[in-house]
Order: C-alpha cells, then sequence, then structure tokens
C-alpha cells in the first residue's frame, strides 16, 4: 500500500479520488454518501462484523463490508442497490428479531429508513438476560446488546488496555462476558466506563439513568445507595 | 430520556490530564458524563473518577449560604461541625471578614497573614486571589498544594533547564519509542494518561522502563522494571547516568551545543557504578544497565514522574538526576523526548502559572526583581512587597511562632494533606482568625470562624491549565446551591470592603464582570499567555502556553532551540539517605500514595459514589512482614510513628516490597498524614511523605 498512491472509483455513479489504503466507507463519505454503520465507531478497530455497511461492487459475487474494504482501481460501487438495500434490511429484521432494540434511537431510525418489518420472524427467540447489576457504577442488560464488540474493543486495545470484558459462549447463546463469568468487582475492569462510552444500546447504562428511567428521585437513589453499602458490609 | 437533557462541554475537575467531558445535564443534575471523541487531550477517554465521580456537586452537604462561628473568638478554637456555625447574610460575613482582615494588616502587617489559594479554582480565581493578597493585604504569603507534590519538580528544573513544565504534550506519548516511567503510579493517578502510554507499548511497540518501590500495574507493561528501595532515587539515576557515560551513550553535540557543566558534573559521577546502586537501591547491577542501555540509545525516549520523585527530602535532587539523564543524551527539544512532571490537581499548573506562589506574580516572574514589579505596581496602582513571601509549610511554622496571626483559605484542605497533622492541626487551633471558603466543609473548614460557600467547576466560567499546559474552558451547567457564589466574585467583593477598611484611595482594580476579563487583564501583564484569550481558548478546544501573540499557534512541546535558562546544566549530585530511616523501634518504612478511585484528602470522592467500591482505607502489607506481625487481608492493625498512631484495615499484597508498607492518604478516619513527618527538602521546601519509619501491630 502506498498512501501517496491515488485510486479512482466511482461510487453511485460519481468519480472519487483518494489516497490507497482508504476504505469504500471513507471514499463514500468523502463524497457525502451516508452509509448505515451498527458496530463501527470511531475509537474502534473496524472489524466488519455487523454488515449493515455493505455495498454492491460490479463484478463481485458477494457484498462488501465497506468498513474494511479498501478502494481499487476502477471499481464501480453501489451503496443503495436493491440487493445492498434488501441485506440491510434483513440485518436489521434478524437483529430486531433476537435483541430488544427498543431502547436504541439510532437503530429504529434504520429501521424506520429500510423498511424492516419487526414482525418478519414471529418465531424467533429473543436472547434474554437478567440485568447484572454488581458494581456502583454501571448496570449491564444484555438482553440489549446486539454483540457489536465496541465494549470489549475498547476495554482492550482501543482505548483503556485493561481486558477485564470478553465474549463468551457460542452462536445465539454468544454474549459479552468477563473471565470465569466473574462480576465485575473480581475482574481486572477500573470502572473507566470506555465501553459504557462506545455502546451503540442501551445495554450498558450509567447506573443513575438506570435508576431515574426506573422512576427514582435523586435523593432516593441516594438512600438506595445508601442501602446497598450497608448491604454489602453485612455479607462480607 | 434525553429530551429535557442539557449538554455542556467542560473540563474534569479531578486530576492534571484535563480531559475533557460533555455533562449530560437533567433537571440540574448531572446525570451523565460523556467524553467527545474528536477533543484533546483525552480524545473519548475517561477514568472512572471523570465518568462516575462528579455527582459529588450536588450532595447535600454543599455549603449554601455563609456562616459565622458561634463562639467567635474564643481560645483555642476547637473544630466544629455545621452545628457550630449560624447563619449569616453575605453583606454581615463580608464586612466582618473585611474587618478581621483589615484589623491584622492594620496591627501586625499583612505578613501576619496567611493565604492559601486553590489548585482546584480557576486560573481567574487564582490570579485574583493573588491580586487580592498582594495588591491589597499588602503580602507574598500565597501558596497552595503544589508546594505538596510538585515543588520538587519545578526547583529541580528550575536549575537545570530554567523552567518548571511538562515539557512535552500529552498528544505525543502514543507515538514514543521509549519511555521511562518513575514514582507514578500512572494507572491510578493520570489513568487517561496510562492509556496513551500502553497504547505507545502495545500497539506502537515502545519500550518502557518502570523504576518504581511498588510492584504497580505500569511494570506489567515495562521491558524493565526496577523495583527500588524507597528514597534512593538519585543513586538509581546517577547509576543509569553512569552506564551512559561509561559506554559511551552521550549525545556529543547536544552535550557540545546545548549543556555546560559537563566537566563540574562527572568526577562525581565515577563512584555511582551500577554495584554500588545494586548495594543501596537493592536492584541487580545488569538490570541497571539494561535500562541505561535502552534509554541511552534510543532515538528518542522520554521521562515521566510523579510524587514518588518529588515528596522527597531530597526531591529537588530526584528531579535533577532525572534531567541529567535528558540532557546526558539529547532527549529533550524534540518530539517523543522530554521531562514531563504530571501534574496533580485539575488546575495544579493553572494555579501556578496565575501566581499561586509565595515568589513569582502570573507567568513566573519574580516578585524581588524590580522591573517586573513596577509592571504590576504601575498596573495595580499600589506599591508591592519585594520579599519573597512564605512557603505553605512556613506558614504552619509562623502561625506557630505567632508570626502569623490569621489564614485566609480558598478551596484547599491543608489539615488533610500537611505533613505531621496533629502538629499542625495544634498550630491552627491558636490563630486569630481562620476565613474560609470552599464548597464543603472539610477537616479545615472545622477551623474557620467565617465560612463563604463558593460554586463548583459545574456552575461557573473560567479556565483550567492542565499538565500538559493546555488552556481550557470550564463552563456552568446547573445552578449553585443557595445563595453560594463564584470564588472570583466573592474575592472581588471582599477586596473592594478590605481596601475600604484599609482606607486605600484607589482600588487596585477589582470591578469584572466576568472571567475573560480577568483572564485578559493577567494576560497583558504576562508575556506567555498574552495570545490566549477565552474566545479563542473556546473556538480552539484549548491552547498551550507559551503562546505570545494571538496568531502564535501556542507551543506543545518546549525547548527546541533553547532552555530559558541559556544552557541546560548538568549538576553534580551526592546521594542523602532519607530522613527517618527503620530502626528496632519502628522497623517499617510507610509510603503513602493515592488509589484510583479517590481524589487527595477525600472532599470530593468520599461524597461521590466513587466511595461506594472503595469504602475504607486500606494499608498495604507485604506477605513476609503480614506473617511477622501475625495478620490477613481484613484484619485491623494499629500503625505508629514518631508523630501519632491511626487504626486501619490491612490488605496483604506483593505489590508493596518487603519492609515497605503503603497507605493511601484519602481517609479521615485513618488520616495517613498524622503519620507522616514534617522533613522537608531544603530547596522546594517540599515535604517527605514517601518515606518515614512505623511500627505496626495488630489491633
Amino acid at each position: 500500500m502506498n498512501k501517496d498512491k491515488l485510486i479512482q472509483l466511482t461510487i453511485d455513479g460519481k468519480e472519487c479520488q483518494v489516497p490507497d489504503g482508504t476504505t469504500l466507507l471513507e471514499a463514500a463519505r468523502s463524497l457525502g454518501i451516508n452509509i448505515p454503520v451498527i458496530c463501527l465507531h470511531e475509537a474502534t478497530t473496524p472489524e466488519g462484523l455487523c454488515r449493515q455497511c455493505v455495498v454492491e461492487v460490479e463484478g463481485w459475487g458477494r457484498l462488501a463490508p465497506s468498513c474494511i474494504t479498501p478502494v481499487e482501481e476502477g471499481q464501480v460501487v453501489l451503496t443503495e442497490s436493491e440487493r445492498v438495500i434488501r441485506t440491510r434490511r434483513t440485518i436489521l429484521e434478524m437483529l430486531n428479531a433476537s435483541v430488544d432494540l427498543s431502547h436504541s434511537a439510532a437503530l429504529q431510525d434504520q429501521m424506520e429508513r429500510y423498511g424492516a418489518d419487526p414482525e418478519r420472524f414471529p418465531g424467533a427467540k429473543k436472547r434474554s438476560h437478567e440485568i447484572l447489576d454488581d458494581n456502583p457504577f454501571y448496570v449491564r442488560d444484555y438482553s440489549q446488546c446486539i454483540l457489536c464488540w465496541r465494549c470489549v474493543q475498547a476495554c482492550a486495545d482501543d482505548m483503556q488496555y485493561t481486558y477485564a470484558l470478553g465474549i463468551g459462549g457460542r452462536g445465539h447463546d454468544s454474549r459479552i462476558t468477563t473471565f470465569f463469568d466473574n462480576l465485575l468487582p473480581n475482574t481486572t475492569c477500573v470502572f473507566c466506563g470506555n465501553c459504557v462510552g462506545v455502546c451503540p444500546t442501551n445495554a450498558l447504562q450509567g447506573k443513575t439513568e438506570h435508576l431515574l428511567e426506573k422512576g427514582l428521585q435523586h435523593n432516593e437513589i441516594r438512600a438506595h445507595r445508601r442501602q446497598e453499602r450497608q448491604d454489602k458490609r453485612r455479607s462480607s | 430520556m434525553n429530551e429535557m437533557a442539557n449538554t455542556v462541554r467542560s473540563t474534569c475537575p479531578y486530576c492534571g490530564v484535563g480531559c475533557q467531558v460533555d455533562l449530560i445535564i437533567k433537571e440540574d443534575h448531572i446525570t451523565r458524563v460523556e467524553a467527545p471523541f474528536d477533543v484533546a487531550p483525552n480524545y473519548g477517554r475517561l477514568c472512572a473518577k471523570g465518568r462516575y465521580g462528579m455527582d459529588y456537586v450536588s450532595h447535600p452537604s454543599r455549603l449554601t449560604y455563609p456562616m459565622i462561628r458561634k463562639e467567635l473568638g474564643s481560645k483555642p478554637r476547637k473544630p466544629a461541625d455545621l452545628s457550630g456555625f449560624r447563619r449569616a447574610s453575605w453583606d454581615e460575613a463580608l464586612d466582618l471578614a473585611a474587618e478581621k482582615l483589615a484589623a491584622i494588616v492594620n496591627g501586625n502587617g499583612g505578613d501576619a497573614l496567611g493565604t492559601f489559594c486553590s489548585a482546584k479554582a480557576t486560573n481567574e480565581d487564582n490570579y485574583l486571589f493573588q491580586k487580592f493578597v498582594r495588591g491589597v493585604l499588602g503580602t507574598n504569603n500565597v501558596d497552595h498544594c503544589s508546594r505538596l507534590c510538585h515543588a520538587a519538580s519545578v526547583a529541580g528544573l528550575q536549575i537545570t533547564l530554567g523552567s518548571s513544565a511538562m515539557s512535552n504534550s500529552i498528544a505525543e506519548m502514543k507515538d514514543l519509542e521509549v519511555l521511562l516511567i518513575t514514582g507514578s503510579n500512572t494507572t491510578e493517578t493520570h489513568p487517561v494518561i496510562s492509556t496513551f502510554l500502553r497504547e505507545a507499548v502495545v500497539k506502537n511497540d515502545a519500550r518502557l522502563i518502570v523504576i518504581d518501590p511498588r510492584q504497580i500495574e505500569m511494570s506489567q507493561f515495562a521491558d524493565h522494571f526496577l523495583q527500588l528501595k524507597p528514597g534512593t532515587d538519585v543513586v538509581m539515576f546517577q547509576a543509569l547516568a553512569h552506564v551512559i557515560v561509561n559506554e559511551g551513550l552521550v549525545d556529543q553535540e547536544f552535550l557540545a551545543n546545548r549543556v555546560e557543566g559537563l566537566e563540574e558534573y562527572l568526577p562525581g559521577l565515577e563512584s555511582f557504578t551500577p554495584e554500588y546502586a545494586e548495594e543501596i537501591c537493592r536492584v541487580p547491577a545488569q538490570k541497571i544497565r539494561q535500562a541505561a542501555r535502552l534509554y541511552g540509545k534510543a532515538n528518542a525516549a522520554a521521562i515521566y514522574w510523579g510524587m514518588g520523585i518529588s515528596q522527597s527530602s531530597h526531591g529537588t535532587d530526584n528531579a535533577i538526576s532525572l534531567a541529567n539523564l535528558a540532557l546526558l543524551t539529547g532527549n529533550i527539544g524534540r518530539p517523543g523526548t522530554g521531562l514531563n512532571p504530571l501534574r496533580g490537581q485539575n488546575n495544579v499548573q493553572g494555579c501556578s502559572d496565575s501566581g499561586g506562589l509565595p515568589n513569582v506574580f502570573p507567568g513566573y516572574q519574580p516578585v524581588d526583581d524590580p522591573e517586573v514589579r513596577e509592571k504590576f505596581e504601575e498596573y495595580w496602582g499600589i506599591s508591592l512587597d519585594p520579599e519573597p513571601g512564605l512557603t505553605t509549610m512556613e506558614m504552619v511554622d509562623a502561625a506557630e511562632s505567632g508570626a502569623i496571626k490569621g489564614y485566609y483559605v480558598m478551596g484547599e484542605n491543608p489539615m488533610m494533606s500537611e505533613p505531621d497533622l496533629l502538629h499542625a492541626r495544634h498550630v491552627m487551633e491558636n490563630l486569630d482568625f481562620v476565613l474560609y471558603q470552599d464548597i464543603f466543609l472539610n477537616e479545615t473548614g472545622e477551623y474557620a470562624d467565617i465560612i463563604l460557600p463558593a460554586v463548583s467547576f459545574a456552575e461557573k466560567d473560567g479556565t483550567f491549565t492542565n499538565s500538559d499546559r493546555r488552556v481550557q474552558l470550564i463552563r456552568p451547567g446547573i445552578q449553585p446551591p443557595g445563595e453560594a457564589r463564584p470564588d472570583w466574585e466573592i474575592i472581588q467583593d471582599l477586596a473592594l470592603r478590605v481596601e475600604e477598611k484599609l482606607d486605600h484611595k484607589e482600588s487596585a482594580g477589582f470591578g469584572f464582570a466576568h472571567p475573560s476579563r480577568i483572564w485578559d487583564e493577567m494576560a497583558e501583564l504576562t508575556p506567555a499567555f498574552q495570545g490566549i484569550t477565552h474566545e479563542r481558548v473556546e473556538k480552539e478546544d484549548g491552547v498551550h502556553w507559551p503562546c505570545p501573540t494571538p496568531d502564535h499557534p501556542g507551543t506543545p512541546y518546549l525547548f527546541t532551540d533553547t532552555f530559558p535558562r541559556g544552557r541546560g546544566k548538568l549538576t553534580p549530585l551526592a546521594y542523602r539517605p532519607s530522613v527517618e530511616l527503620p530502626d528496632k523501634e519502628y522497623p517499617l518504612i510507610l509510603s503513602t500514595g493515592r488509589v484510583l478511585y479517590h481524589w487527595h484528602g477525600g472532599t470530593m470522592t468520599r461524597r461521590s459514589k466513587l466511595d461506594d467500591i472503595y469504602p475504607e482505607a486500606l494499608v498495604e502489607i507485604h506477605p513476609d512482614d503480614a506473617q511477622d506481625i501475625g495478620v490477613i487481608s481484613g484484619d485491623w492493625v494499629k500503625i505508629r510513628s514518631r508523630r501519632g498512631e491511626i487504626e486501619v484495615k490491612v490488605l496483604v499484597t506483593q505489590r508493596s516490597s518487603k519492609g515497605m508498607v503503603f497507605l493511601p492518604f484519602h481517609f479521615v478516619e485513618a488520616a495517613a498524614n498524622i503519620l507522616t513527618l514534617d522533613a522537608r527538602d531544603p530547596q522546594a521546601k517540599i515535604p517527605e511523605y514517601k518515606v518515614c519509619a512505623v511500627a505496626v501491630e495488630k489491633s
């Protein structure tokens, strides 16, 4: 890869020239074309996990995840072809079938944009998890987790270098977890909350906000905290 | 839930990293803190304190109206909680404060007052505070907790380079080639900086040397971890220099062009062989050689340090020994190099920059320089004291001797942070007058005669200057509680009243309508700030000083072509052991410091949910020592020193080496500074918090 070399390509009928190594997504953005993303975040390394950013490249058999596909000379790219739209809609419908997306405004917007049918897979089983409330700072509701992996990346080599989070389970049972499923206070977690900062849904949520949403007032939250401290002291 | 939320961009009020934060405010409470991903210095990263520790601002124990001690004038004064005070109006409290201050000035002179400005308050608050103290009260007795944290770094860098700030920027950290961290538990004290340093190591293959008495987390990322005996720093760094000189790793060209003092320096170095260091520091000579070679051979190598270097009776020597290494190898004045003391408080850099020191006006312009003094005298229209004032601990001494009659304390807590607390508290009991201005009643406020309620960082405008000299804005997002007012307004109101009581014909100027105008006055008087305005900081999300003109871009790294003193000065050093060494009666070394979830005297974090995860003091004891004492984790011990004793819970860990115990100083119920000793570095006057002798027994 030679960053000084310019690559010429066509996206949605518009010509553009970008440095070698640019991704299709970045090239499209430079033309003002808005490709939707789910797992991509400016602070984390693109992994191409969610496939929502796929585009159609002329002559390619499969769709290309634009966030991790580098441009090539002479490519002709369509970012909103019928096949792309159908794929994005299906991704959203499948995601919605397995995860509670009701608290994610960004994903609700995308559902609307692509006409995704929330009832497309009526027999599907949503992942359901108990809310994990094991520390004073944030709660984890993995029923709302879309497994974008950003929290794991933020905890590891993209932000914090603390390595408290990982992925456990397989297939439908995949989930974000800690080493041996330990409670967070018993892991390397330092409660920087950088994972919370990159979470696209409400799977990770500050405890104050969580309690406010449950209808508690600020003084009641304080009382709640005091109670938790006493309980903890008694149990230890 | 965001419909009614309001977002305010501000600067974190905890440490010197100066993280930019977005406060999400709902119903006048900070309900969430986010970090913008596209703004320096933190680029979206925060630590537990920044993200979850802001709730202290809404704590019910905030001071909400002025108060006056019920038993005013009775001596010795006793510490009192709020029930010992009665509510007063601002007029009554300020009039009485002005009357008391003026009485002391009239009776005993301005030098009979000791004043503490605040590394937590804004540049503007501090500029105005020292203007009031110098220009109205007529004394240079103004200092702040910088004395207790990096005074030795300042002194050491002044001697060697003629400057006293971190030389390089946070932005360079992730691209470092070689870095040396010493006396800094970076992951707990500057957590966000530590992420960039780890990024350099993990992602960009930087090589890391950690030199620290404790097995801190950064040591897990190090190529070379040298676990030295506490207090032997000078020997260690001289030994590194010894290897660098003897193996020809010095930068000859840099020495020839930028450095002086080599001839005087070299003879004193000869005895500091790695083998000698092995004996003193208890680190194998071979490890010292390896570390020296890595630092000496690097194209660019940077040094970062914290309180472990400065809080020592030979702190200035420690800082000089680090500067010597950088000068010998030419590792300063370029990106990726430098001498970088990591500043503690959010605005400890700025408070010093704004003249909150006894010997200098804003911008480190000496009070004993007639030309400088004349400039300020002319601008303020008053004659000024040419003698440098007293440092924090000298003010305690002067209060003890009776030379100082009254204190004015703004946003500091010397009754938690001074060494040998029992003594410091005793001294406070005998003052004639104590004026206290803060957001909470802390351990110092309990000695006050008059309490003036101030506002928190989230309730006012102003600027903080972070560790890499970046001036950044804070903005009001919530309403102040009750009648609390911004510090600058209080100072202004108080100053005008004192001027009247002292019959000053003309005011030195306390009619500011907004902090930005206070900044403008300071910038006009301070060459290094002249290119900076609030408007510019707003537009550029922060500006690094020095920035002498409006079109100057600011200065992320210093000393490209020259040092402020001209040539860098290599300085010969001798090894002085710590003042109080372990003996039969007090066989262990006590080192004090901080933990991730708490902040200094605990005034803020112990009123935050941060206290829920770390609710009590724990003393770190090595397993071998724990076995000797007969305790396991969770047991209680009594720790005794020659000054006092405390009781505290045990955490058995190999983090601290055998023979040494570590105790955080955040907890009033087990105040570490009851144990520490008031031994000071002769130049910097900083106390030796990191080494004193203690005995530990099961309680």
